[in-house]
């Protein structure tokens, strides 16, 4: 399987499967087993897997004191009453414009990020990517290692053959069902839907709900893995047009690896002195893409990074400097093609000069979109009020030759105490107002209770004597205020009287 | 033109090296590459999915029906179940409605605002012909939004008038009354009618004359305060109009005035007690006691 080439390293017999060459259009999947990896980049994507996936399963449990009328889970996102809880922000339907702001700050994120890192939401947090990670941890666990698994799925069916697969597609389900499990958990009270799931009396949208999840991550994590991002995934191709020439990408360093060879001495004494690269093939041997990172960026690379640890690995081992392959950017390349064997010092793009105007400007409308997000959330009313006209009639004459139009009012109490409200109107003389079920009463004002998170639908009647209208059609407003608040909010409609 | 060659020799392409389908568009050739394999699987699938389906669901037309399926299943049914469904959940509030007297359906916030949204899907099936889908009536048929009822506007009233109709030959409770027909039936002379007319135009508000009017009064505590009240407000024990407010069934005017003294029209609604179900009677008369004008 393999040989040393000296210095503990080990030359992995392994083709880069997915590269190029390879990879005929017509061929069949070849199976990739990943070699175990250490270092700097693969410790931080166990810390970002801890993170996102720490994120995703215990948010739905955090609790949140919203008082008596409301539920106490700080993210709920209520299908029934159509209310979205984030912590202290409680957002209606018609406020749904905040979550299309926060969806386009995701956007010009994923921009700003891509223009600077590269692909690193690929290489670290896209969910495909952590969850065939633990897929492959734990595939790891039961197989063994790169060499251990080809051993056993070339082997025949033997006990041991079939314990280790009934393990790893058992482990590999039970994640896929914790997966979409905690999914419904973001739409109903947490701990409740929990203790019915498990008496099996919750409902056949949460236990349908979870089946679809568990498949999804079951057959995208466990058994299409690359597959989803290099056939199905359109951010691959759409990346390709946030990407610059000072964008950091993994890199093979050509300059200094070419000509690649594992015989060093040999070479030396032929005259024909060898780069860095030994061509021990672990970059390749650890890809979990089944590329060859040597072929330079190509679109199945995620940029996870694991080639460069196995590399900057073996280099330490060689007594080379770490960094034949790095996050670099494609003028550092192309400089260093040049500078490098004309004895200048490499170029390296640090934190100062990855500040350009591209980025600068994501961030920018970035921020801008947020602060006004931000600023129209502190400053947003939680009181509405609604007015619908009746048009059918328009108007009705009464026996004292009055003249009386009904509207539809709604008034939307959107914070989460209990309120009373005065309903008047404004803009009309010598006009009394009453409530389709209260008693016909000359009413200047109606107070109007409004439970805590709901809106009161009433028909409302107006009535006036018509010799004060000048006109057939008069504006006017109905307003209402907090009896005990500071809140109003005005609508304005229309009164008609006959011609 | 397609044109088939030889199946047995292999016409492979030169650049490619594939095996070409043997057929020719004016000398292209098609490639005979594979299918990919998960489109193939996909076909299949949907193939195998269509079999089920067929023995499952209703599926292959006869002459007047369809194979039912084993599943039994039927759009018809569904629905017919879906109503079911409703009637048994609205069952405690129907039966609330059935067993509580008007005022308390009107009282009760629940009570009232099923009753009215019950109210106004049986209006718009039943009583929109004549009264219009707003209730606003017409010319003949009477304005059910407005502050001015002929036969009573209680909701005790209004239930009367739903269940027994007005004028309606069929039932023995309906409300009735007839104005005499002044000039056709020769009761008045035309000049007589003319004076009347006008004093209805003064006590009404309207432009009238003088010397009419004076002479009409006469005639009208002769002939018409019996019903319609000295002072021309009406009686709705008789469904006599009232005649002093804005509101006038057949037209304000003094020619339509003077032609319903000469030759009165009288509208007939029937008697919904015994074709409605007392529930969806109790209903529409909260619907039409709430559109504004109920007392």
């Amino acid at each position: 399987m393999s040989t040393q080439i000296g210095h503990d390293i080990e030359d992995a017999d392994v083709a880069p499967v997915n590269s190029k060459e390879h990879r005929e259009l017509y061929k069949a999947r070849v199976k990739i087993f990943p070699k175990k990896v250490s270092g700097t980049f693969r410790r931080f994507k166990w810390l970002i897997m801890l993170v996102t996936l720490g994120i995703y399963y215990i948010t739905p449990w955090i609790r949140w004191d919203r008082g008596p009328f409301a539920p106490d889970q700080a993210v709920l996102v209520d299908l029934d009453l159509r209310r979205f809880y984030f912590f202290g922000v409680e957002i209606w339907p018609q406020e749904f414009f905040y979550v299309g702001g926060m969806l386009i700050m995701a956007g010009i994120g994923l921009f700003l990020v891509t223009s600077v890192v590269g692909r690193a939401w690929c290489g670290y947090t896209c969910p495909q990517t952590v969850w065939v990670d633990l897929f492959l941890a734990v595939e790891r666990v039961i197989d063994g290692d790169r060499n251990a698994q080809m051993k056993l799925d070339k082997g025949p069916w033997s006990v041991e053959k079939v314990w280790k697969r009934v393990a790893k597609h058992g482990v590999w389900l039970l994640i896929a069902v914790g997966t979409g499990g905690a999914w419904v958990f973001y739409f109903t009270d947490a701990p409740t839907l929990a203790r019915e799931l498990v008496n099996l009396s919750a409902s056949s949208v949460a236990y349908s709900t979870i089946a679809v999840l568990t498949a999804t991550t079951y057959v995208f994590g466990g058994l299409m893995r690359e597959q989803v991002c290099t056939y199905m995934c359109p951010w691959p191709r759409v990346q390709a047009a946030m990407l610059d020439e000072d964008s950091l990408i993994v890199t093979y360093n050509d300059w200094r690896g070419e000509p690649r060879g594992k015989h060093a001495k040999k070479a030396a004494a032929d005259q024909k002195p060898l780069g860095d690269c030994v061509d021990c093939n672990q970059c390749v041997a650890v890809c979990p893409m089944g590329i060859d990172i040597r072929d330079g960026q190509q679109l199945e690379c995620i940029t996870c990074a694991l080639c460069i640890d196995a590399c900057d690995t073996v280099m330490d081992k060689l007594g080379r400097d770490r960094g034949l392959i790095s996050y670099a950017t494609l003028r550092d390349y192309n400089t260093n093609t040049i500078d490098v064997p004309a004895g200048k010092p490499a170029r390296h793009t640090d934190l100062k000069s990855m500040i350009r105007i591209r980025p600068v400007l994501y961030f920018l409308v970035w921020s801008a979109i947020g602060l006004g997000l931000v600023f129209a959330l502190a400053t947003r009313d939680r009181l509405d009020l609604n007015v619908l006209r009746d048009r059918n009639p328009v108007y009705t004459v009464q026996s004292d030759g009055s003249v009386r139009n009904g509207y539809t009012v709604k008034i939307l109490n959107m914070e989460q105490t209990p309120r009373s409200f005065f309903l008047t109107i404004d803009g009309l003389e010598d006009v009394h107002l009453w409530t389709a079920r209260g008693q016909h009463e000359p009413l200047k004002a109606l107070i109007v209770d409004v439970p805590a998170d709901r809106m009161k639908t009433m028909k409302i009647f107006v009535e006036m004597d018509p010799k004060n209208l000048p006109e057939e059609r008069t504006e006017f407003q109905f307003r209402t205020f907090d009896m005990y608040g500071s809140e109003s909010a005005i609508t304005d409609t229309i009164f008609q009287r006959p011609e | 033109m397609a044109q088939s060659t030889d199946k047995h020799e292999k016409d492979i392409d030169e650049l490619s090296g594939i095996d070409t389908t043997g057929h020719s568009w004016d000398g292209i050739k098609e490639l005979n590459n594979p299918l990919p394999r998960w489109w193939v699987y996909c076909f299949y699938i949907t193939i195998v999915w269509a079999i089920g389906y067929c023995i499952f669901y209703p599926a292959i037309p006869l002459i007047n029906s369809a194979t039912p399926g084993v599943l039994g299943f039927s759009t018809r049914a569904n629905v017919e179940q879906a109503m079911v469904d409703a009637k048994a959940e609205q069952a405690g509030v129907i039966q609330k409605i059935a067993e509580s007297e008007l005022t308390a359906i009107r009282d009760d916030e629940t009570l009232f605002q099923f009753a009215v949204a019950g109210g106004e899907s049986a209006f718009k099936v039943h009583c929109s012909q004549c009264h219009g889908s707003g209730a606003a009536g017409g010319e003949g048929y009477p304005n059910l939004n407005d502050d001015t009822w002929i036969w009573g506007g209680t909701v005790e009233d209004i239930h009367w008038s739903i269940a027994n109709g007005i004028r309606y030959d069929g039932n023995d409770e309906t409300r009735w009354s007839e104005m005499p027909a002044f000039g056709r039936d020769g009761l008045l002379e035309s000049d007589q009618i003319a004076n009347v007319t006008d004093y209805i135009m003064q006590i009404s508000g309207q432009e009238f004359d003088a010397a009419g009017a004076a002479a009409g009064e006469e005639v009208y505590l002769d002939n018409c305060a019996a019903c319609h009240g000295d002072d021309g407000t009406g009686d709705i024990y008789s469904g006599a109009p009232n005649l002093v407010d804005a509101i006038w069934l057949y037209g304000g005017s003094r020619d339509l005035v003077y032609e319903q003294i000469v030759n009165p029209k009288h509208g007939v609604m029937p008697a919904w007690g015994h074709r409605l179900d007392p529930v969806t009677v109790k209903q529409l008369t909260i619907y039409v006691h709430a559109l504004g004008g109920g007392e």
